[in-house]
């Protein structure tokens, strides 16, 4: 089980949690200007990378709220864990290392 | 390759069982193959058989990064089913099914498939209905299912609890037909039947890139043992077919979790069949060694760990307490996890990919294991013939664009 930092109410256990899938994914302002394929991407496909996974979960039994995640998918470390609607932090030069 | 037969058996037993071969190769990689498979797994290897014994194509490699089978063929709980609800799933699956049912002779090699039936339990009226709607669906589809009240249910399977619980039984859907196959022996058998063919299966070499011509087309795979040159790839990498796929430029909707199993200590025969419950999340057999086998369900997040958090296994063991109580003071040997690939509609891609020479057999999420001998033949078909096989034609990476998905996700209402 996971140790998550809620950036508003501390580190927490994962059962606290939900899980709301990567982080980052902008709803498009226009949808209907937009080609199937584009659509697709937006509603479908997802980096799923094995490294830095950037990622929303929400306090659903504390404070409610959204926030994002940055873990390490090969270890599951939890990089650092910021407010929703702050950019994605850029990582320490040997952040990825200590990660893994 | 050795026939194996009651005769051979005697005939090694009488020479202290000395003469017999290596059931496949260990060859060096050669400069170039007609075809190479990524991932030497069931599907894979099966891939791999399929091109050479149904297409003539035998200048095949697989090339397995770990050991051969060492991936989910080696992790997963072995059920074995084909009662999907959509007609493109049942057309897949029961395809799968056949095969499974003359594989041992196919192969000459016991892959133990055993159809004790698989029962799926019904616990609230929204499982009644949908568990009935599927076994109309199917039997329409020529698909054996049928319908047992609870007590029916106890009586096939005399362990469970039909009592007051928390989720009481009302019901289930039986396969007789389904049941389980021995993982390993599946990834043996097919590994010695393409050997025998003359596909050169290659362990401990990683593919780290995907080389492209100048038309873009495939070229062949840099690996951890040197550029091998090929014309058509195929990958069946499971869990890790995103990243093998991003060496290629290609985004698949796909997102990769870690799926749980346990096994407990070894019994006497104690339990007749498959029980499966998707509503409290727990799937349970007997293993002919006698451990109980016992399947979990995925974590909340992606990841590459090969392991689950243990509230994810505690809650499946809760509910195994509640439905078999028998199963109370059963000590667990040992939990493992599996990197799953899951797509958006729960429902595989068998295809050709916008890259020309790559295909893709990818997305089998948390039900893999039972498709294995469809899911190989199919996807030789693919590679093969450069088109697919009327039975994975829906099952395109194109169907998520075109909104013409296959959603056993929403059929289940559960991942299974």
């Amino acid at each position: 089980m996971l140790l998550i930092t809620c950036p508003h109410c501390g580190p927490r256990a994962e059962l606290e949690f939900s899980y709301g899938g990567e982080a980052h994914i902008a709803r498009p302002i226009d949808p209907t200007g937009l080609d199937d394929e584009a659509w697709a991407t937006f509603l479908y496909k997802r980096s799923n990378p094995k490294g830095v996974h950037a990622e929303r979960w929400r306090h659903l039994h504390g404070c409610g709220r959204f926030f994002n995640v940055l873990r390490d998918t090969i270890s599951d470390t939890i990089v650092t864990t910021y407010p929703a609607g702050q950019p994605r932090p850029a990582l320490p030069s040997d952040g990825k290392e200590n990660a893994r | 390759m050795q026939n194996y037969s009651a005769f051979s058996l005697f005939k090694q037993a009488l020479g202290g069982h000395a003469g017999w071969q290596k059931q496949w190769r260990s060859p060096e990689p050669k400069a170039e193959y007609d075809v190479i498979i990524v991932g030497a797994g069931g599907h894979g290897l099966a891939t791999a058989h399929y091109l050479a014994k149904e297409h003539g194509i035998t200048n095949v490699a697989v090339v397995e990064k770990g050991w051969l089978g060492g991936g989910n063929t080696g992790r997963n709980t072995t059920i074995i089913r084909s009662n999907y609800l959509f007609d493109e799933s049942a057309a897949l699956y029961e395809h799968a099914l056949k095969l499974w049912e003359g594989l041992s002779q196919d192969l000459n090699y016991n892959v133990m498939y055993s159809p004790r039936g698989v029962l799926m339990l019904a616990h609230n009226i929204h499982d009644v209905q949908s568990f009935k709607r599927h076994v109309h669906a199917n039997r329409l589809n020529g698909i054996d299912n049928e319908w047992l009240s609870a007590e029916e249910c106890k009586e096939f399977c005399p362990p469970l609890n039909i009592g007051a619980m928390r989720y009481p039984i009302l019901g289930g859907a039986l396969q007789r037909r389904g049941g389980t196959a021995r993982h390993d022996a599946v990834a043996w058998g097919y590994a010695r039947a393409a050997d025998a063919r003359g596909v050169d299966i290659i362990e401990n070499c990683e593919v780290t890139g995907i080389r492209r011509g100048v038309n873009g087309a495939v070229e062949g795979v840099e690996t951890s043992r040197g550029f091998i040159r090929a014309k058509k790839v195929g990958v069946s990498a499971a869990g890790h077919t995103s990243v093998i796929m991003d060496m290629a430029g290609v985004r698949l909707p796909l997102e990769s979790y870690p799926l749980q199993a346990l096994v407990s200590e070894p019994v006497k025969p104690a339990f007749p069949c498959v029980v499966m419950s998707n509503t409290i999340h727990a799937y349970i057999s007997q293993s002919d060694k006698g451990e109980m086998v016992i399947g979990a369900g995925t974590d909340a997040y992606t990841s590459y760990s090969q392991r689950g958090a243990l509230h994810i296994a505690s809650h499946t063991l809760d509910a195994i307490c509640e439905l078999v109580p028998m199963f109370r003071r059963l000590r667990m040997l040992r939990n493992w996890g599996g990197i799953v690939d899951v797509t958006p509609d729960r429902s595989p891609i068998i295809a050709k990919t916008p890259v020309p020479g790559l295909y893709v057999n990818c997305g089998w999420g948390t039900g893999g294991f039972k498709a294995t001998p469809g899911s190989g033949n199919v996807f030789a078909w693919t590679i093969a013939r450069d088109e697919p096989h009327k039975i994975n034609a829906p099952f395109t990476i194109e169907r998520f664009r075109d909104g013409i998905l296959i959603d056993e996700a929403a059929a289940a209402a559960v991942a299974h």
